[in-house]
């Protein structure tokens, strides 16, 4: 192991700029072995932009990358790799139709003479796999597993090479809560191995939680950096934003006793995903879906809406059933859905922002033909309503960050004008400032009225937004809590079926 | 990011860029139209534009269609086979009805209406099979391809068929008439391009192609119908190889085996030198007739000199092809940041 006191990998005044937009200013960072450095900052605030050039998929335009204090020009990410620079990505970069194993060793296959030797990397993937508490066959195709066990084979991809520096864009944003874990446990082990890492994620309870050192960044800029004990989270968060941020989750609407059921689903069954699941939307309510990723709150609500099919069940708008057979049936009953998939079901990547805005509601900008003119309209008055910031003149959804795809999807559900908002995952991957932005909307949106369906996995943002919150766990809507009973304690015990009801019976079956 | 700027002209260094892909395929017709002039003046000559043009209407009309299905992440390998097939039903109807009818207008009009209706239902089983039996296009296109092309041979019995000369006669100005000094089939291709470029960059329809063609899941979540749209672009492609079949059969007054062989490769090329993209998402009318024009422009060219056999056409088309996409990519590169 190197000394504590020099830095394994370091940024000196890096700079970097796209044509005309300068997107990071004169940025010094220094990753030590041992240690984890969290890296913070805003959607947009160029940590993304960082990380690539520290792993070596850009080059600065100024500046310098050092490795144990020499300078290094990496050409591709194949030179930083070879150096022990190892990133693994926010988006999943597998090759879907290849096996697990076959992945992991993609690029680097183990060889007997000219053949591969399926024997040695088979034993070598269990044993990463196994550290990790990954219980998939590695002769599995990678299509075939669920994104956070894919999530798990990006990482062992990442761990089976002599990894000297560890770069981690948002690795929980797809994991469960015992995978997260259980990923802790591992950077620990490779902390202890001398590695060091790089940590990004917008969840400031894992920084707190396992980050020695902590940079932030904010518009491109260095904010602060510096040893992360005696730095509080709210003090990073305000570092990040740039402001203070109160109130964070706006007062729950107070509920009027008479509010009448607008959204009724009964005993949905979904074959391998809810087993007859039922749950009640009332007037200017919000209501939770809590339980962890793959429980089926997905499943139930997009079966309920005519996007997955279903066996079984029924759905009444208003008391009176209806047929919902496919989305534009929902959007008729004034339904409107946000998928957690921005970028694989949200949002058209390749188009302009206004057809992206008007695609839902298409219909209300044509007589007969498209007017551009309405168009164009319509998507300033969303500019301002959704507060999206166009850092660039983007010209594709694809150049949005996070945050501004979720407010231009925000905006785009909200020209059918609905009266029931179903948002599934509204802030994954969204920094503070936005995400307040949307909380704040979802206030908006009860006030006028409309009824909101939440689906999340952050525990935090159910409770402090929602009226009720259903649980589910293993495809059954174990218990609705009410009040008091909306804490962290009780949504993890209905989560994990060791309260509530019907659990049981279905494990068993 | 915290500046907010909600000025959204697009920047000018992008939109130079936008502009080398929108007036390549253009800027290439016109440097063929120059090559042609240098190598035999009479290349210029009015005969020989609307000579061309008439020919590149076929292709052009088919490609026109074939642009909707593609920007839809689509393909229909079928076309040529369903023109050979369509024309050798028309044959047979026409021809069996001159002796109730005569050899009149009303049994040229049976043929024209017999040729719609069979390709809008020829598209309709090529987009039904697709959309709802889950089968790549490029399968289901396959199979109708072979089906039809063997149809018509039957029905020719391996040979050829014949179209009464009595309907010849009634028939033949939709191929060699003009009007207002444009031969008919030029006439035809610049209706359905006019149509179809309002159709593609002005209606729904057309968006939802483009949608459905980037991401046929966020078509799906965004409450597009995405199977009847599919199945809609396969059935306008029909109605456009019913409509090229049409003016194609006064031309020869025949069908066989042999009609319309290569016509879907052809109808392909046209669509991507004009810079649609194969895998859908992005479609150009205008790009597409330059595509079809450009390769009837290569064999004309061919056949006005002697450099290079007439034979190589093949060769120089394969070629145009090629370097044409390796340019638009080399521009798309450019775009991303």
């Amino acid at each position: 192991m190197s000394a504590q006191d020099q830095p394994r990998l370091s940024a000196r005044r890096i700079c970097r700029s796209f044509g005309p937009n300068q997107v990071l200013f004169d940025i010094d960072l220094d990753l030590y072995p041992g240690e984890v450095h969290a890296l913070l900052g805003e959607n947009g605030a160029g940590k993304s932009t960082l990380v690539r050039i520290l792993a070596g998929y850009l080059s600065p335009t100024r500046g310098d990358v050092c490795l144990d204090g020499e300078v290094r020009h990496y050409r591709g990410s194949g030179e930083a790799e070879a150096d022990g620079v190892v990133m693994i990505h926010q988006e999943l970069a597998l090759a879907e139709q290849l096996s697990v194993e076959e992945n992991i060793f993609l690029g680097r296959e183990l060889r007997r003479g000219p053949f591969l030797d399926h024997h040695a990397m088979r034993e070598r993937a269990s044993e990463t796999l196994a550290e990790l508490e990954t219980w998939v066959d590695p002769q599995t195709r990678v299509k075939d597993l669920g994104t956070s066990d894919q999530q798990m084979v990006e990482i062992a991809k990442a761990i089976t090479r002599d990894v000297r520096v560890l770069i981690m864009d948002e690795p929980t944003a797809a994991l469960t809560e015992h995978e997260v874990s259980v990923l802790f446990a591992l950077i620990e082990r490779l902390r202890q191995r001398g590695v060091a890492i790089l940590y990004i994620s917008h969840k400031l309870r894992e920084i707190e939680q396992i980050a020695d050192r902590v940079t932030v960044l904010r518009d491109g800029q260095l904010i602060d950096n510096g040893r992360m004990a005696g730095r509080s989270k709210e003090e990073l968060a305000r570092l990040m934003v740039g402001r203070e941020i109160h109130d964070m989750y706006p007062e729950r609407s107070v509920l009027a006793s008479d509010a009448p059921v607008v959204l009724e689903a009964r005993d949905i069954v979904v074959p391998g995903a809810v087993h007859g699941a039922s749950f009640t939307l009332r007037r200017g309510e919000v209501l939770g879906f809590g339980g962890v990723v793959g429980a089926g709150r997905t499943a139930l609500i997009e079966a309920s809406l005519g996007l997955r099919a279903r066996r079984q069940g029924q759905v009444l708008r208003n008391g009176q059933p209806v047929v919902l057979r496919n989305l534009r049936d929902a959007v008729n009953q004034r339904i409107a859905y946000l998928t957690e998939d921005r970028k694989g079901k949200g949002l058209v990547l390749n188009m302009g922002l206004r057809p992206n805005l008007t695609l839902l509601n298409l219909r209300a900008y044509c007589h007969p033909l498209i007017d551009r003119r309405r168009e164009d309209q319509a998507f300033q008055e969303a500019i301002e309503r959704f507060d999206i910031r166009l850092r660039t003149q983007a010209d594709t959804a694809a150049e949005l960050s996070g945050g501004n795809q979720q407010k231009l999807m925000l905006a785009k559900v909200m020209t059918i004008d609905p009266e029931i908002v179903i948002i599934n995952e509204p802030t994954r991957g969204i920094d503070v400032g936005t995400k307040h932005q949307i909380y704040h909307f979802v206030r908006e949106l009860t006030d006028a009225g409309c009824s909101v369906i939440l689906i999340s996995s952050e525990m935090s943002e159910l409770i402090g937004l929602s009226h009720r919150v259903a649980v589910m766990c293993a495809g059954v809507l174990t218990g609705v809590l009410e009040g008091e009973q909306i804490n962290e304690q009780e949504i993890i015990q209905y989560a994990s079926g060791i309260k509530g009801v019907g659990v049981d019976e279905q494990r068993h079956a | 990011m915290n500046s907010a700027m909600p000025d959204t002209k697009p920047s000018g260094r992008k939109r130079a860029s936008v502009d080398i892909m929108t007036w390549g395929p253009f800027i290439a017709l016109l440097a063929l139209a120059v090559l042609g002039v240098l190598i035999n003046p009479a290349f210029l000559g009015l005969d020989n534009l609307s000579n061309m043009l008439t020919r590149s209407a076929f292709i052009g009309v088919i490609a026109i269609g074939a642009t909707f299905v593609i920007t839809a992440g689509g393909l229909d390998l079928s076309v040529g086979s369903m023109a050979a097939f369509i024309a050798g039903v028309m044959i047979i109807l026409m021809n069996s009805l001159v002796e109730q009818f005569g050899a009149g207008l009303t049994t040229v009009l049976f043929g024209v209406g017999a040729s719609l209706l069979l390709g809008l239902c020829a598209g309709f089983i090529n987009g039904v099979v697709t959309t709802k039996g889950k089968i790549e296009a490029f399968i289901v296109t396959l199979g109708t391809m072979g089906i039809y092309r063997s149809l018509v041979t039957y029905l020719a019995d391996g040979g050829t068929l014949s179209l009464d000369w009595g309907v010849r006669d009634i028939y033949r100005p939709v191929y060699y008439a003009s009007l207002l000094g444009i031969p008919v089939p030029v006439l035809v291709f610049l209706v359905v391009a006019v149509i179809g470029y309002i159709l593609l960059n002005h209606t729904r329809f057309g968006r939802y192609c483009f949608a459905i063609g980037s991401n046929e899941k966020v078509a799906e979540y965004s409450a597009i119908s995405v199977d009847r749209i599919k199945t809609l672009t396969y059935m306008l492609q029909g109605l456009c190889v019913a409509l090229a079949t049409i003016i194609y059969v006064p031309r020869l007054g025949s069908a066989s085996g042999a009609t319309g062989v290569l016509w879907e490769l052809e109808a392909i090329a046209a669509v991507i030198i004009g810079g649609t993209v194969l895998k859908g998402g992005h479609g150009r009318i205008w790009g597409t007739v330059v595509g079809a024009i450009m390769l009837t422009m290569i064999g004309n060219i061919l056949n006005l000199t002697d450099a290079i056999s007439n034979y190589l056409n093949g060769t120089v088309q394969g070629i145009i092809i090629i370097v044409a996409v390796y340019l638009q990519r080399a521009s798309w590169r450019k775009l991303a940041p």
